[in-house]
């Protein structure tokens, strides 16, 4: 029998597919068919810092624009009394996913500024969480804002986070960082028990009939899988935290090569929103039949196999052009 | 006795308060200034609030009060305890149904807050014209005179109708009691338990109609015994007097408040005593105890009960001193003997046979003020040997002289009651502000509290004034601070103090506190001289904040509320600072609170912030401004504008004498081209190099301030320097001229202009042909240019065809610079009308925003063109707008008829081909009407030389009407879909030639975004607070049913080629037309510059297909329904979603908010397959392929 069990962030998982942050988790019923279909833990969908306070503030202007001017109309809508623009509604559904699936439940809060708004990690840990992602993204536009600064203020929010919880704090990441692995260092000590790389935006397309800026998310493909196989492979035992690898798993061989590369867990969104749930079941067949097949025992086995450290030519990681030079050249006995 | 909690409420909620915990059904319709309590019951009974017997009330929407009283009229026959609120016009609607249940003998109480009724002009504000008009139908009228009055007598008013099974008008003050803030002791449950008793409740229950126990109720009688039947019920009116004062008795035991009938306060041995009801009453009490204080023998007896009339009660009520009665009038009965009340009296003294000389007088109609000071002049008259009678009082009445001269100076009030005005912005949160510090006021002191606020009839860019006034001693003041006497004075707005005179109201040594963009050190300079006179020689403490900047450090916008709240109590010391803003900021938590916390922290962070930038500003010795106050009018403007309608701007319109008034209500048009509101802060510029010439910034200005003309090139000449033009790209003007103009003053940025724009820079697309930019430095110059631009002649109408955005924009707007909101999303269509039509059309406008805005003095937005042609205007009422614009065409109808009847009669003089020309013209385009303009022209001078001819002097007063005119009637969907619905379908059968506007904002817009029949599913409103759970309903279907009817739906944001496709043709149709035209609203909660986005996705969607039925298409076989939009192509949430009446719900119940969305969905699915299949039907002898191609849409 192989064992595909994997441990992530402490919790002892039985494969190493989890369900990334997707709309996925926005209804129990799809939480209950991703847990149905084997995935070992569900990350929600994420709360975000702009949603906690521009829901709430958008609302305020609207229920409060244009009240108060005119004799005959010193309102026009209707103040009903309560309202889930906050965070109230996603941690309800924080708790009631948490009673529904049989897996763990990961919550995920967005956002890149300290301030009130980091409690909601607390308030996501009471409301049922077995662990919090916390997604940093901050698109740098100013000149004058240095790499450091950034990259420190991230660190601070995340010892902020984690010393406002108990439970444990993975932390997810963009690319867009010039030394990667300082970054990863950094926020693991800041605090950070795993690192989930790397994170999807949307990005900024132009619409030529209109002379437009629009924002498009396109699903993932395995293509993607590359670049955080060789962060996560670079990373691998030089960072105490656990590796969490997303972007581009899609198949058993995605998560086969994932697992190789020290990743802990691979997360999946764009595969199951493509192909729906039982992608699930097919890919843990596939690859526990490719296990078997090469005699594999466990999925613990794999992890880091092919990590920096384990291959025998490391600077494959480390090179981005000249494959060939680095593939031909050898010292002789 | 137990001591209840204070609260402070207005009027409408302290009168709903009861209604709703009295009552099983309740029907609701709304009308100014009763809406809230409608909105009230529906509110709490949405958030399961219960009755006193446990159960929560049914609160169902009527589709008017006509309605709204019928169904009560159904509750009550089938024994429940059933209610309803209204005033004014609404009120009237339900006269038939009231005479009904006063002789069925039915229980229940009727809420008014009542109101002026239209006459010569619609008036939205307080006085007895409406319940004076309901004396006669057999219904006890109970008054109150103030918020806890209204409270109170409404309990009473339940408790007494279970008893005399006589229905109640309880009624109160509209504004004056139905919006005053006041703080007042709560009945609690209990105590509305003790009045109501349950024995009664069952024995109404008992004289249900029911089938276990059948009855038959409401026969026809006949001559032999209708009479003895209508005598059958007085003992039940004799009984009702005795019967409320015992209810008043055992209310007084409950609450130590005790009413009388008739209550009589003043001098032992009165001699001149003055009788009223309503708030007046309280005036006048406070004024006759001043008074009497001093030894004057006067007093006054205020009417609780006014039907039945107890004459008993009433002469028991008065001192065997009196000599004189005046009686006052909230009501004018023209060509009465009297007034209602004043007739009543004098019959009471005749039939008592007392020795009491009766005069009468008006006072305060339409909320005019009623003070003191006119209290003592009613006084001072009944004093003289040959006091007046039927005066008025409150006025300057300089053609019949009834008005009796005041001295406005005089004073009752405490001298510890503290008076404070704040002048705001309507969009600046003032009000709101002031409705919380009132009430911290009220319940976190011992001081007696008040609040009043009085709002300018602009839905933008509006003055509010907010009235406070607190202090130990009871506060009878239901009136406005007066001149010369508040402690306190804030001006929230630095542009106020160039347009009014707000000083004037602050007493010597008050406060004075600005908000400009000043520092303390410089805003002197700054201030008019006027200003500075004012704050010198009354030795002000002057404080000024730049309150902008504040709120703009923290995040707060425009709105600065809650800055301007904490300097009030900074300054005025009424709590202790820190106490004080620690309850600013427990008020803030409340009202915003449940929107979450960022609000919280944002208006946390305003309050902490103000105190720095608060400065006492140190006032020198003299003045030393070079800057006046501006005059409400510019110079040029015409007499008429600069005497009646310049001080109604400039808020002293009650200075009015009566001589200044038209007789019947016939206003000048065009005249808001003289009120030069400068609200915004940004106006468009145009940018000729990137600009196409395609006239959409134009078509969808929804205030007529940006404008085009092609025009000679010689004109430039004298063109001032910082003009713009470049050379016409109009293929039927070449080698001309063109310019894009904005007028400067009038714009209130609502940036549609540059939303609708398609010219991007290719090297800067943010740039446009039209970007907004600050206004200030752009005021002086293009106001020079935009005078400019007016004076370059308007294209000739008959040299283009108007079928072309661009073309139709060409056309002179006969609609301008109008009060609506910014961005509105009805004007543009209004203004199009104008445009195309206006220079010989007829409007008939229903009661709503587009009345408001169209028709509410000071100014009127209708204009006239340059030969003195333009839209005639008119507004009936709410309910009959189709009718009323039916009757405007059979006018027209018949007296062209009569025309022509007469013309053959004339030939000899005229000349055969002038006659013929006369009756046979073409005026399809505009060639044809100007040719017949000048026929007619031609005919009235040569039948003028026909001196005696009475018929050459028919057919000349009656010429006009050969020329082609346009009957457009117009309204929003509350009038087109629900009160006037009847007749609209009635109008459109009648095959007559009107063309109907329906400016469809999918909520009653006018009162507050109360739900019709045109809100959609899922959209939330009031009314509608769960959501609308049902489909809204397709008019255009029902419309189309005829067969014979023009019907197009449009929305010029998703195509405005269609919409003015569509108006064209439902004008060129000669018959019925109906073009249902979506209206983005402020009351659906969008940004109002992405309205026209909103429209375009409305229809993407499918939630509003665009198309056109023209019965025309028939005749020649095809199928007249053309669909004009393309299958559905977007998800219904990605339109709702952008929308809070939408999203709130699914923010506040998201499981019903995704059901409704589904439900919605669906409405679109199976109502785009009905429309298609129409569209591909056969029709005649056709073979439809012409029409299917047209289906295909754009």
């Amino acid at each position: 029998m192989t064992d595909l069990t994997t441990t992530y962030l402490g919790l002892t998982l039985k494969n190493p597919i989890v369900a990334s942050a997707s709309p996925l988790s926005k209804k129990i019923d799809s939480a209950k068919k991703l847990d149905e279909a084997g995935v070992s833990a569900i990350v929600m969908y994420s709360l975000f810092e702009e949603q906690i306070i521009h829901e709430s503030l958008e609302l305020d202007h609207f229920l409060t624009r244009g009240t108060d001017s005119f004799a005959e109309a010193l309102s026009y809508l209707p103040d009903s009394g309560s309202y889930a623009t906050g965070p109230g509604k996603y941690l309800d559904h924080v708790t009631a996913v948490k009673k529904a699936v049989s897996v763990p439940v990961i919550g995920s809060l967005n956002g890149v500024s300290k301030g009130g708004w980091t409690k909601y990690a607390r308030h996501i840990q009471d409301a049922g969480a077995d662990a919090l992602e916390l997604n940093l993204y901050y698109v740098a536009s100013d000149p004058n804002l240095t790499a450091v600064e950034l990259e420190d203020a991230y660190a601070e929010l995340v010892a902020e986070v984690k010393g406002s919880i108990s439970i444990p704090l993975a932390v997810k990441l963009s690319p867009f960082f010039t030394s990667i692995p300082n970054v990863c260092k950094k926020l693991a000590e800041a605090g950070a028990d795993g690192l989930v790389l790397f994170n999807r935006f949307y990005q900024p397309d132009f619409d030529l009939d209109e002379l437009d800026v629009v924002h498009t998310l396109h699903l993932s493909n395995s293509t993607e899988l590359n670049l955080p196989l060789r962060w996560i492979s670079i990373l691998y035992g030089k960072v105490k935290a656990d590796l969490a690898l997303t972007s581009g798993v899609h198949t058993a061989q995605d998560v086969i090569k994932s697992m190789m590369a020290g990743a802990q867990v691979t997360m999946l969104a764009s595969e199951l929103l493509a192909n729906g749930y039982k992608r699930v079941p097919e890919i843990l067949s596939v690859m526990e039949a490719w296990m078997q097949e090469r005699e594999y025992l466990s999925v613990k086995q794999m992890q880091g196999s092919m990590s920096q450290q384990a291959v025998r030519e490391p600077a494959a990681f480390e090179r981005a052009n000249y494959m060939k030079v680095l593939g031909s050249w050898r010292d002789l006995p | 006795m137990a001591k209840r909690k204070m609260i402070t409420i207005d009027g409408n909620e302290a009168a709903a308060s009861i209604a709703h915990r009295t009552s099983e059904v309740i029907a609701i319709y709304p009308i100014t200034p009763s809406s809230n309590m409608g909105e009230l019951a529906d509110e709490w009974s949405a958030k399961s609030k219960k009755n006193i017997w446990g159960t929560v009330p049914l609160v169902v929407e009527m589709q008017s009060e006509g309605g709204a009283a019928g169904s009560v009229h159904g509750a009550l026959q089938t024994g429940a305890l059933s209610t309803t609120f209204t005033a004014s016009q609404g009120l009237l609607l339900m006269i038939p149904n009231m005479y009904k249940i006063a002789g069925e003998l039915t229980s229940t109480v009727f809420h008014i807050a009542a109101r002026a009724v239209a006459a010569q002009s619609l008036s939205i504000f307080g006085d007895h014209q409406d319940v004076m008009a309901c004396r006669q139908t057999g219904w006890a009228m109970l008054a109150s005179g103030g918020v806890q009055e209204a409270h109170d007598l409404a309990l009473v008013a339940h408790a007494a109708t279970l008893k005399t099974r006589i229905p109640f008008l309880h009624f109160f003050d509209g504004f004056r009691t139905s919006h005053e803030v006041t703080k007042i002791e709560y009945l609690e449950d209990d105590d509305v338990r003790s009045m109501i008793d349950d024995d009664l409740v069952r024995e109404h229950r008992a004289r249900a109609l029911t089938p276990e126990k059948p009855v038959l109720r409401g026969t026809a009688m006949n001559p032999d015994v209708y009479f003895q039947g209508r005598e059958s019920v007085n003992k039940y009116y004799e009984a009702v007097p005795g019967a409320v004062q015992a209810e008043m008795d055992k209310f007084a035991k409950l609450t130590g408040r005790q009413y009388k009938l008739f209550d009589y306060v003043g001098h032992p041995e009165a001699e001149r005593v003055i009788v009223l009801m309503g708030s007046g009453g309280e005036t006048v009490e406070a004024t006759v105890k001043f008074l009497a204080e001093k030894g004057e023998k006067v007093g006054a007896v205020r009417v609780r009960l006014y039907r039945p009339f107890s004459i008993q009660h009433f002469v028991d009520a008065l001192p065997a001193s009196v000599k004189v009665l005046s009686v006052l009038d909230r009501t004018k009965e023209p060509g009465s003997a009297g007034e209602p009340l004043y007739l009543d009296i004098v019959n009471a003294v005749a039939e008592s046979e007392r020795s009491i000389k009766v005069v009468g007088g008006r006072y305060g109609l339409s909320s005019k003020e009623f003070t003191p000071a006119m209290v003592k002049a009613v006084l001072d008259e009944a004093a003289k040997d040959k006091p007046k009678n039927h005066f008025t009082v409150g006025i300057k009445d300089d053609v019949s002289n009834t008005s009796l001269d005041y001295d406005p100076s005089f004073s009752v009030e405490y001298p510890e009651t503290v008076r404070c005005l704040f002048f705001g912005l309507g969009a600046d949160g003032t009000v709101g502000a002031n409705k919380n510090s009132i009430k911290i006021i009220g319940e976190e002191t011992d001081n007696n509290a008040q609040g009043y606020f009085v709002y300018d009839s602009k839905k933008s860019g509006s003055l509010t004034i907010s009235h406070l006034r607190f202090g130990p001693k009871p506060l009878q003041t239901p009136y406005l601070i007066t001149p010369g006497t508040a402690n306190f004075v804030a001006c929230h707005q630095f542009s106020f103090l160039e347009r009014f005179d707000i000083l004037k109201y602050a007493q010597p040594g008050a406060t004075f506190l600005l908000n400009s963009t000043f520092g303390a050190d410089e805003v002197w300079d700054e201030l008019p001289v006027e200003v500075q006179e004012v704050i010198i020689e009354k030795k002000l403490k002057f404080y000024n904040i730049n309150a902008y900047e504040v709120a703009e450090k923290t995040g707060m916008g425009t709105r600065i509320n809650t800055i301007m709240q904490t300097c009030f109590f900074a300054i005025s010391g009424v709590l202790p600072r820190e106490q004080a803003i620690a309850e600013i900021k427990h008020a803030i938590e409340k009202t915003y609170g449940k929107r979450g916390e960022a609000v919280v922290k944002q208006n946390f962070e305003a309050v902490d912030q103000t105190l720095a930038h608060l400065s006492e500003v140190k006032v020198p010795a003299a003045v030393s401004s070079q800057i006046s106050r501006r005059a409400p009018v510019p110079f040029g403007a015409p007499e008429f504008v600069k005497d009646v309608l310049g001080p109604i701007i400039a808020f002293e319109g009650d200075n009015l004498p009566v001589s200044a008034m038209p007789v019947d209500g016939t206003f000048p048009t065009g005249t808001t081209q003289w009120e030069k509101r400068n609200i915004s802060l940004e106006i468009p510029v145009w940018e000729p190099d990137l600009c196409i010439q395609c006239g959409k910034c134009v078509f969808v200005c929804p205030h007529a301030v940006i404008r085009h003309k092609v025009y000679d090139k010689g004109l430039l000449e004298n063109a001032p320097e910082t003009f713009k033009s470049m050379d016409s790209k109009f293929k039927e003007f070449p080698g001309m001229a063109y310019t894009i103009q904005v007028a400067p003053e009038d714009c209130t940025g609502c940036t549609l202009c540059v939303e609708a724009c398609p010219a991007k820079d290719k090297t800067q697309v943010g740039r446009k042909a039209i970007n907004m930019a600050a206004q200030p430095p752009l005021r002086e110059t293009e106001t020079k240019n935009w005078d400019f631009f007016l004076d370059i002649p308007e294209v000739e109408r008959s040299a283009f065809n108007p079928n072309t955005i661009k073309n139709s924009q060409l056309l002179q707007p006969l609609f301008e610079f109008s009060g609506a909101c910014t961005g509105c999303g009805e004007t543009p269509y209004v203004k199009l009308v104008s445009q195309l039509f206006g220079d010989r059309a007829i409007v008939a406008n229903a009661t709503g925003c587009s009345s408001i805005y169209g028709g509410n003095l000071p100014t009127t937005p209708w204009a006239q063109n340059k030969d003195g042609r333009g839209p005639a205007w008119s507004n009936s009422l709410f309910e009959d707008n189709a009718e009323f614009g039916l009757g405007m065409r059979l006018t027209i109808d018949k007296q062209n008829e009569y025309a022509r009847e007469l013309l053959p009669h004339f030939a000899p003089e005229l000349g055969s081909e002038l006659v013929e020309g006369l009756l046979n013209a073409d005026q399809s385009d505009e060639k044809g009407i100007q040719e017949q303009r000048e026929r007619v022209a031609l005919l009235k001078q040569k039948l003028s030389m026909l001196k005696n001819d009475t018929k050459a002097k028919d057919l000349i007063s009656i010429a006009d009407m050969l020329v082609k005119k346009s009957v457009w009637i117009m309204g929003g969907d509350g009038w087109a879909y629900d009160i006037g619905y009847g007749g609209l379908d009635h109008v459109m059968a009648s095959g007559r030639n009107v063309n109907i506007l329906v400016l469809d904002t999918e909520v009653y817009s006018n009162t507050g975004g109360q739900a019709s029949k045109a809100t959609p599913r899922g959209a939330v409103a009031k009314f509608a607070m769960a959501g609308k759970g049902i489909a809204k309903k397709d008019l255009g279907l029902i419309a189309m049913s005829y067969g014979y009817v023009y019907v197009a739906r449009v929305a010029m944001g998703a195509s405005d080629q269609q919409t003015l496709k569509a108006i064209l043709e439902a004008e060129a149709f000669d018959g019925p037309s109906i073009v249902i035209a979506y209206s983005h609203c402020i009351a659906h909660g969008i940004d109002m510059a992405k309205g026209l986005d909103q429209q375009r996705l409305a229809v993407q969607s499918g939630h509003w297909p665009l198309f056109r039925y023209n019965p025309d298409l028939a005749l020649t076989g095809q199928n007249p329904l053309q669909i004009d939009s393309k299958d559905p192509s977007v998800p219904l949430e990605q339109y709702i979603y952008n929308e809070t009446r939408y999203r709130m719900l699914a923010q506040s119940d998201e499981e019903r908010a995704e059901m409704l969305l589904k439900g919605a969905q669906a409405d679109i699915k199976s109502r785009w397959q009905y429309y298609q299949q129409m569209a591909a039907m056969h029709y005649g002898n056709g073979n439809g392929s012409e029409a299917k191609e047209e289906s295909k849409g754009e």
